[in-house]
């Protein structure tokens, strides 16, 4: 199969007056680690909204493992059980155990049965280091392993592609490294996944490919040890200039 | 609960109290109409008279007929519940297809919200058996009062429900979809447990006022213990029979009224217990 993962072509997307996505185009290979990097506000996270059919687009397409998933008769919910999504405030179901949280999605929508549900969701939590929490409520839990227990929910549903929005960005400082480092034992067990991130130094380490994103634009999209050293535009520059002396680079 | 804490708060607690009972039993027993009124509300033998009543000298037990009442609030709880469940979801609809259904929805809370229950049960009460239908107007007169109790509570009910569904935070439901669950599976496992667990002390404060309200079928005829009461006083001319009523239906609304109170109180304590 030689199409990319996702393929992003033309996407515009405005909230009333505000045009938040300005014709972005971005291709995403299989295994493919891509960073989104940018100042709040300039679309990162919409990007990755709209990618889980989560916002409606105004134009443009999106196409996932060859099959366009903006076309207008497509089973949406059939789209996001491929991708999994975590968001920067993890919203984990209060309501429900650990265990419970991550096995909902695999035995209501894929009808897995309770047992074998529940085996390769005690599998996936034991991984992350987090079998000892099956039974705690989420308000139990520090943000990090929160954090940690919504990535494990979404990758219960065995997603093609994950997107990662701002996944640290709600974290205490010393919270951070944990969820990080399962991020990056994703990629190594070859993952694909579009990281929307603050976190400098971990895009330079992790991601194959960064993108700068300014105005709903990808203004800059090139290796990190390229972007990061050697950026083309100047807002980029200036940008990661805001970045260094804010001594986060 | 209520006590500031410590054995002085206690004593101030329980002296306040004292004062505050003695000065009502001053009220009372010193008013100049005092033994009249406590003949007349208060007799013993005619109090034991009504609870257990007496067919033959014209009156009915009121305390046989407060199983009428609880009969209709255990009937007129259980459809209230998923009615006004399905009104809420109705009004939170947002498919351009169920705009009528939304609009019919918002006038029939407005209307129902807006004239009084007496009325309602009158209407029902008299109106359906003069429309000679079949089978529905020949229904007896307690179930047009369960009827009209139905209607009228889940005109309220729905907007307890609304509520509970408007607190529950949209990025819940956006982790519920982008898992791949459909809008009646997320709603189902997702939101309404949420939603209902938030609106459990407003629900049981409305199902308090709904257990006293199931005196007001009554006034169709129907016996239940504030229409025996009612019966009992005109009979015997002693209004002892009502306070036996009314005794009666504390019997049955205090235990929820405390247990709403547990409940809104434990429901607090978690809260903080999050927020630290």
């Amino acid at each position: 199969m030689s199409a990319s993962a996702i393929k992003i072509d033309e996407l515009r997307k405005s909230f009333g007056p505000d045009l938040v996505l300005d014709g972005i185009n971005l291709s995403v290979d299989s295994h493919e680690v891509v960073c989104l990097i940018g100042a709040s506000g300039s679309g990162k996270s919409t990007l990755l909204r709209c990618v889980n059919l989560l916002e409606q687009i105004d134009s443009g397409r999106i196409t996932l493992l060859g099959q366009e998933i903006t076309a207008p008769n497509i089973d949406q919910n059939l789209v996001r059980r491929q991708i999994g999504i975590v968001f920067q405030s993890f919203n984990l179901f209060p309501h429900m155990t650990v265990l419970r949280n991550v096995t909902l999605a695999p035995t209501r929508v894929l009808k897995m049965p309770r047992s074998a549900a529940d085996e390769e969701a005690l599998a996936l939590l034991a991984r992350f280091g987090l079998a000892d929490k099956r039974d705690d409520y989420p308000d139990r839990l520090s943000g990090g392993q929160q954090q940690r227990v919504a990535i494990v929910r979404a990758l219960a549903m065995q997603p093609q592609i994950m997107l990662l929005d701002e996944v640290t960005s709600a974290l205490d400082p010393e919270l951070v490294a944990e969820v990080l480092d399962v991020i990056g034992e994703l990629a190594s067990a070859g993952m694909t996944m579009v990281i929307a991130t603050h976190e400098m130094g971990f895009a330079r380490d992790i991601a194959h490919r960064v993108c700068f994103l300014s105005e709903g634009k990808i203004i800059e999209d090139a290796p990190p040890a390229k972007l990061f050293t050697d950026p083309k535009d100047e807002r980029t520059r200036r940008f990661l200039r805001r970045i260094v002396d804010a001594k986060r680079l | 609960m209520f006590t500031g804490g410590g054995v002085r708060g206690t004593i101030m607690s329980t002296a306040s109290t004292a004062i505050v009972l003695a000065l009502i039993a001053a009220i009372f027993v010193l008013a100049p109409g005092a033994r009249t009124v406590t003949h007349a509300f208060f007799y013993g033998r005619g109090m034991w008279q009504s609870f257990i009543g007496d067919p033959k000298k014209g009156y009915y037990s009121v305390g046989a007929a407060i199983w009428l009442n609880i009969r209709m609030f255990l009937a007129a709880e259980a459809l209230i519940l998923p009615f006004a469940l399905a009104i809420a979801l109705i009004r939170q609809s947002t498919h351009p297809a169920l705009f009528p259904i939304r609009v019919i929805a918002t006038i029939y809370v407005d209307f129902f919200r807006g004239v009084p229950l007496l009325l309602v049960v009158l209407a029902l009460g008299l109106g359906v058996p003069g429309l000679y239908l079949p089978v529905i107007s020949h229904q007896p007169d307690a179930v047009y009062g369960v009827a009209a109790l139905v209607i009228s509570y889940s005109a309220y009910v729905s907007e307890v429900y609304r509520a509970g569904l408007n607190s529950v935070h949209r990025s819940q439901v956006a982790a519920a979809r982008s898992l791949g669950l459909t809008q009646r599976t997320a709603l189902r496992y997702v939101i309404l447990p949420q939603a209902v667990r938030n609106i459990i002390p407003p629900l049981l404060n409305d199902f308090i006022a709904l257990q006293k309200d199931t005196s007001l079928v009554g006034v169709l005829g129907v016996i239940e213990a504030n229409q025996a009461a009612n019966i009992y006083a005109s009979t015997v001319f002693n209004y002892s029979s009502f306070t036996v009523a009314a005794i009666l239906f504390l019997i049955l609304t205090i235990p929820l009224a405390r247990f709403t109170d547990r409940l809104i109180d434990r429901d607090r304590r978690r809260r903080l217990a999050g927020a630290t």
